[in-house]
């Protein structure tokens, strides 16, 4: 047999020909899940509070949270969520004043930034935008919102633009969150506004949040007709 | 209109989350009558008004509660506000516009099941609900609604706001329960149950927003008022969010027992024009697919299940005939991938390798028999796991295949031909 077989064939081999809006990228593996750990470093203790500077903003927040809850363990979340916004990503040295605050280990900590999606532990960006392609999301051409997202936000500084599982917005779908803040419905024509608007630092695609939300509850992002 | 607001009833009123216009519209008056009646008097008419969970599983409110054993001892009550169900958008509505309403629900509840620590995980996601949460939960303390003696009475909460990080998982109780505690968030062996061994050990309620938001009104009104909504057995009203291919998208709060597509075809519009319904989920996108003749049955809990489905978080996701189902099916099993914890090996695996064969359906590498793979994979996963992550991408799959399997079929064959014609035309370098 000469020729090659289908799945060898470098080229794009999807159908495709229903909807382009595909969804090709491969799952992404969480970090520790396909490189081994290096085994010849000693496990990290837990800091000595004295050895680690920790800004005094940083520690008063970290400390507040612990107060709240019958375990200071119960803080960790909020606490690396501050120690993210300060350092713009969950740097070592962000991991290393947690740890000191909270009387626990780096690794303690790491295995919670790599569990959960909204932690970052590379220095992607300290911004983020968040498009939505779930399933509801995703039934209306979320995937070629995202691209057209991705590829007129290749430039920016600073930001991460990443695909999320659902949001917890069908009702705005395609929709994508930005710095926290939901907008939508979204179009690929949007893109370019959205990525001038993050760039310029204004307000992203005013109006068109769920602050704005208009008083009616029901059915109020669809654009098509009224409730008869 | 079927639209029949109860819980969303002021919704139209300006600035709703302050609390004097809560106040206004007769909020925490039913905290007044609560703190007033004996816990188990609270119980036995939560229990009464027939109130089921809003979450999914749709268990007894009341009964739940009851299940947190007596004496003293610290007890805790969880608000599950993770609210991460693809389709599912409920529970932000309510605590945006009415955030008072599931603070007082709590501090009601906390009364009922003797807790006297509360917490509300909202999923980290929703940045603006839970800050509006902050504010809110900031003006009940001060005017005592919060903390020590309420109104003068002997019944003691506080509340804390806690913010999830970006984990579906984290809406399975206690997978809640150990993100809550600090740790990852990976699913507890019950028995035992978190009435029982729940946060820090200790007797824990876990609720839904949307359960917690009916307990002001049912404590209000009494729970005779709330058997006459909805059905015997499912009694009440329910938010049902509406997506996907459908006009008008929204949340939209009917009793229960109405028929499907008044819900579907009238309130949100029914398929755009030119499409006609597929299939739709009738609880998200963990609930076996129905068909569109289903759309005649009544939306409620026993008819949903009956129909091999379930209400689940009552979130109705339409796909309509433009939609590939192994582009749907590939959608499903690619988020609960990605959101399975890891601990169980069927869910692990399982939903790993389902998401390999659709991609082998869908790049022409698969043969019929791949389907019957895809279908045993799913029999498998399902009731072998702790929690049902991952039954739940394996229901509705499972459910996908079952309907469907010609167009899976069709979709190989035809998926094989054009990657054949890609491989016949591709340059011969390229081959070698």
């Amino acid at each position: 047999m000469n020729g090659a077989r289908p799945h060898e064939s470098g080229a794009e081999r999807r159908l495709g020909s229903a909807t382009p809006d595909r969804q090709e990228a491969r799952p992404a593996f969480a970090k520790g899940w396909d490189e081994p750990a290096d085994l010849s470093k000693p496990p990290a203790p837990v800091p000595e509070p004295a050895d680690i500077e920790v800004p005094a903003e940083l520690r008063a927040e970290i400390e507040a949270h612990m107060a709240r809850y019958p375990d200071i363990r119960s803080a960790t979340l909020p606490a690396l969520f501050a120690a993210q916004r300060l350092h713009g990503w969950c740097s070592p040295q962000a991991l290393e004043q947690v740890a000191a605050v909270m009387g626990v280990t780096p690794a303690y900590l790491e295995s919670i930034t790599t569990f959960y999606d909204m932690y970052r532990n590379e220095p992607v960006g300290s911004r983020y935008v968040y498009v939505c392609t779930g399933v509801a999301c995703s039934l209306r051409r979320a995937r070629t919102v995202y691209k057209a997202i991705a590829a007129a936000g290749a430039e920016l500084d600073d930001v991460e633009i990443r695909e999320f599982e659902c949001l917890g917005a069908c009702d705005m779908a395609p929709m994508a969150s930005i710095d926290g803040r939901y907008v939508g419905p979204l179009g690929t024509e949007d893109a370019e506004q959205i990525v001038d608007a993050i760039r310029a630092g204004r307000e992203v695609l005013p109006g068109r949040g769920l602050e704005g939300m208009p008083e009616a509850a029901a059915g109020r992002w669809s654009g098509g007709d009224p409730i008869p | 209109m079927i639209e029949h607001r109860v819980l969303t009833e002021h919704f139209d009123t300006p600035d709703l989350h302050r609390l004097e216009v809560y106040e206004s519209i007769g909020g925490y008056t039913a905290l007044r009558k609560a703190v007033a009646m004996a816990p188990e008097d609270l119980l036995s008419e939560l229990e009464a008004s027939g109130l089921r969970g809003r979450g999914g599983a749709g268990f007894s409110m009341g009964k739940k509660a009851s299940f947190i054993p007596m004496g003293t001892m610290d007890k805790f009550l969880c608000c599950n506000a993770d609210e991460s169900e693809p389709g599912t958008f409920k529970d932000r509505l309510l605590m945006q516009r009415n955030p008072h309403r599931l603070i007082e629900g709590m501090i009601i509840a906390a009364r009922a099941a003797g807790a006297n620590k509360a917490f509300i995980y909202i999923r980290g996601e929703y940045e603006l609900q839970a800050d509006i949460l902050d504010a809110a939960l900031a003006e009940a303390r001060a005017k005592g609604y919060l903390g020590e003696s309420i109104l003068g009475s002997d019944h003691q909460c506080d509340l804390v706001v806690h913010r999830g990080a970006g984990a579906y998982i984290c809406g399975e109780e206690s997978a809640l329960l150990d993100s809550l505690e600090g740790k990852r968030g990976n699913p507890r062996l019950k028995p035992p149950f978190p009435a029982n061994q729940g946060l820090y050990q200790g007797p824990t309620l876990i609720n839904n927003v949307e359960t917690l938001c009916n307990v002001p009104l049912i404590v209000d009104r009494g729970a005779d008022w709330f058997r006459t909504l909805g059905t015997e057995k499912s009694t009440g009203t329910k938010l049902v969010s509406v997506s996907g291919n459908v006009r008008r998208p929204g949340n939209y709060e009917v009793e229960l027992g109405v028929p499907a597509r008044e819900i579907v075809e009238g309130l949100a519009g029914g398929a755009p024009e030119g499409q006609t319904i597929k299939c739709w989920f009738p609880g998200g996108s963990s609930a076996p697919i129905l068909l569109p003749e289903h759309l005649d049955l009544p939306y409620d809990f026993e008819n949903m299940a009956e129909a091999g489905s379930m209400l689940g978080s009552a979130a109705i996701i339409v796909v309509d005939d433009s939609q590939p189902i192994v582009e749907v099916a590939m959608a499903i099993a690619k988020f609960y991938h990605h959101e399975s914890c890891g601990k169980c090996v069927p869910c692990r695996e399982g939903t790993s390798w389902t998401v390999k064969m659709l991609d082998r359906i869908d790049s022409g590498e698969a043969t019929p028999m791949d389907i019957e793979i895809l279908a045993s994979v799913q029999e498998q996963i399902v009731g072998n796991c702790l929690c049902v992550l991952g039954d739940s991408m394996a229901m509705p799959i499972a459910s996908m295949v079952k309907h469907f399997r010609p167009e899976f079929e069709a979709h190989i064959e035809q998926a094989r031909r054009a990657a054949d014609r890609e491989a016949i035309a591709a340059p011969v370098e390229e081959a070698a």
